[in-house]
């Protein structure tokens, strides 16, 4: 029975997610795209991005050099590539963690009501005010330069959102009949909040974790652009667009605006997707 | 001996921020194998009633009073005893099954989680049962309806999937909160019956609310009248038709079609009933009564007293204070 069920959940998804227009199909295609290139970085790429060749620095695109190389002389596609695999690992762990952390908290806060809910909702009121960009540094200056730390960090500045989103959902959602008559039947709360509530408000908090997820990209390749993020040879785009900057001023953009463009790119169809899954679920 | 199976003992609740109590001094009883209605207008207490008898009042409440469910003090009960209670001894038929049933589960995840959870039951015993119990509220093929979603089930089937539920863990007390007024009036005679058939089988007591007096009255052993947090009449079925005393009772008859006998003129109880944040200082229907003295009524809070001497509690009662100078409709009007 439990393979039927994935079988036409899955089958249900798909038909959902085919009825929301060109413009959500395209950015879904978008993501798919990015993901496989991640997953397959190392076969895909022609060359390896980590090994520079200076005789051949600041090249416009060729036959060798798709999209030429950078001030280093390495080469720009293959680092497009490989840095797709950090780009995009380091919001899915703010996304992961930021997201259970959010859907415990909030999903407590809610269930409970009352003196618990006031203090933890201030509590994320606090949390809120802390910009997570600064977050992230004061992590990185703690706990030293790359992923983990400000992925952390930022998973904390994130938390709030879903939190509070959590939160006035379930706050919502407990107040309907069929979560009494859950109780009515003698469930215990956790299992009703849990196993009845969550899968209600789930298609939001989802929504909310794909917006969260661009700007959790857009953040930390900032961190990665001043140098406080993934280190180099590690190919990342922020970290690319922070060492283009010579080739920049050289006249030779090319190595700096690629990683721009799928910075931008990965950001906008991510929250063209977050937000189609969300108005489908507050319909 | 005649146990009652529900025992409400002057339940007082009073929520922040309202003027007058939710409900006022309420008293009611349900034996085993007894019908009772709970008739009243929206707002009047019915359904909290109902709730306070699972424990489930709304946070913030003060309550004064006793509510016993099978002798077991439902309100000091603690989180574990009340559910063991909820479990086995107390069900609750909500009004609308579309929200009562959670819309992304499947109907047998709704019959079997209790079981399974609450009784430690293994998943096929758990479908066994659901598959009787949904036999019993009489839907075809039960074996195909557990796989089946809320939003695939019609108003009434679900009904039924909703008094199934109630059914499952094999309480003693059935509460049903205005079963039908969410149906289609075809279909609410047949929940009405399965609903009948269900108590006469299992012996059930079985606490009705509807606001609608004649139903009550047809299905019914005996009725309470509420009217903004008070019980202002107590009757047998056959007394409240033949001989309603209160005014409110009187009114509400008046303004119901019958479900036998000719249609006569309707006449409405006019004005609405108070709301939360009004307070009456006398009788909570005064303002709108037609018998209403000026200085009595509107001073003095009406006892529900009982009509007959001797009464031990469950005999014909109500709450006027000028029940010796008010005619009952004669009877006459209805048979």
């Amino acid at each position: 029975m439990s393979t039927a069920t994935v079988r036409v959940g899955v089958g249900r998804m798909v038909r959902r997610l085919g009825g929301h227009g060109w413009l959500f199909r395209v950015c879904l295609g978008v993501l798919v795209v990015f993901v496989a290139v991640a997953l397959l970085a190392p076969w895909l790429a022609p060359q390896d991005p980590t090994v520079g060749d200076f005789a051949d620095t600041m090249a416009g695109p060729s036959a060798q050099h798709w999209l030429g190389t950078d001030q280093g002389g390495h080469d720009t596609f293959s680092a497009l590539l490989e840095g797709a695999r950090t780009s995009l690992l380091g919001p899915l762990g703010v996304v992961a963690f930021s997201s259970v952390g959010g859907i415990a908290v909030g999903l407590f806060s809610g269930w409970r009501g009352g003196r618990v809910d006031a203090v933890i909702s201030r509590v994320l009121d606090v949390l809120f005010a802390f910009p997570s960009l600064l977050l992230a540094i004061l992590a990185v200056a703690l706990f030293g330069k790359g992923l983990g730390a400000p992925v952390l960090a930022m998973a904390v500045a994130y938390l709030p959102y879903t939190a509070r989103l959590v939160r006035g959902l379930t706050a919502q959602e407990k107040t309907r009949p069929y979560i009494a008559a859950y109780l009515v039947q003698g469930h215990a709360p956790a299992y009703v909040a849990v196993r009845g509530l969550l899968p209600n408000i789930a298609a939001t908090v989802l929504a909310q974790s794909t917006v969260n997820f661009g700007y959790a990209l857009l953040d930390l390749a900032a961190l990665s652009f001043l140098g406080l993020g993934v280190q180099p040879p590690t190919p990342d785009w922020g970290a690319m667009i922070n060492r283009a900057q010579s080739a920049v001023l050289a006249g030779q953009p090319l190595s700096a605006v690629v990683p721009v463009m799928a910075v931008v790119v990965a950001v906008l169809a991510f929250n063209v997707v977050g937000e189609r899954l969300g108005e489908r679920g507050t319909r | 001996m005649n146990a009652s199976l529900l025992e409400v003992d002057g339940l007082t609740v009073e929520l922040p921020g309202t003027a007058r109590p939710v409900l006022d001094a309420v008293t009611l009883r349900v034996a085993a194998g007894e019908v009772v209605g709970l008739v009243g207008e929206s707002g009047s207490g019915k359904s909290v009633t109902a709730r306070a008898a699972l424990g489930l009042l709304p946070p913030g409440a003060r309550r004064a009073g006793r509510v016993l469910v099978g002798g077991e003090d439902v309100l000091g009960a603690g989180q574990g005893r009340l559910r063991a209670l909820r479990a086995a001894e107390v069900s609750m038929v909500f009004q609308d099954p579309r929200a009562g049933i959670n819309p992304v589960r499947r109907i047998g995840d709704f019959l079997t989680e209790p079981l399974r959870l609450t009784r430690r039951w293994n998943r096929r015993r758990a479908e066994e049962r659901a598959v009787e119990l949904l036999a019993a509220v009489g839907l075809p093929e039960p074996e195909r309806q557990l796989r089946r979603y809320p939003h695939q089930l019609s108003g009434g089937m679900l009904q039924r999937v909703m008094i199934a539920g109630a059914l499952a863990g094999e309480p003693r007390l059935l509460l049903c909160d205005e079963p039908t007024t969410a149906l289609d009036v075809s279909t609410q005679a047949e929940i009405l019956a399965l609903l009948g058939r269900l108590q006469r089988e299992r012996g059930l007591g079985l606490l009705l609310i509807t606001h609608d007096v004649e139903l009550a009255a047809a299905t019914c052993d005996r009725v309470y009248v509420m009217y903004a947090g008070r019980i202002v009449e107590r009757a047998t079925a056959a007394e409240l038709f033949g001989r309603p005393r209160h005014p409110y009772t009187i009114g509400l008859l008046g303004s119901t079609p019958p479900l036998t006998g000719p249609p006569a003129r309707l006449r409405p109880v006019p004005g609405t009933p108070i709301g939360l944040d009004e307070a009456a200082p006398g009788c909570a229907f005064a303002v709108r009564c037609a018998f209403a003295q000026a200085g009595r009524c509107d001073q003095e809070v009406p006892a529900l007293l009982p009509l007959v001497d001797g009464a031990d509690g469950a005999g014909h009662a109500a709450a006027c204070v000028r029940l010796a100078e008010i005619p009952s409709p004669a009877e006459e009007v209805r048979p």
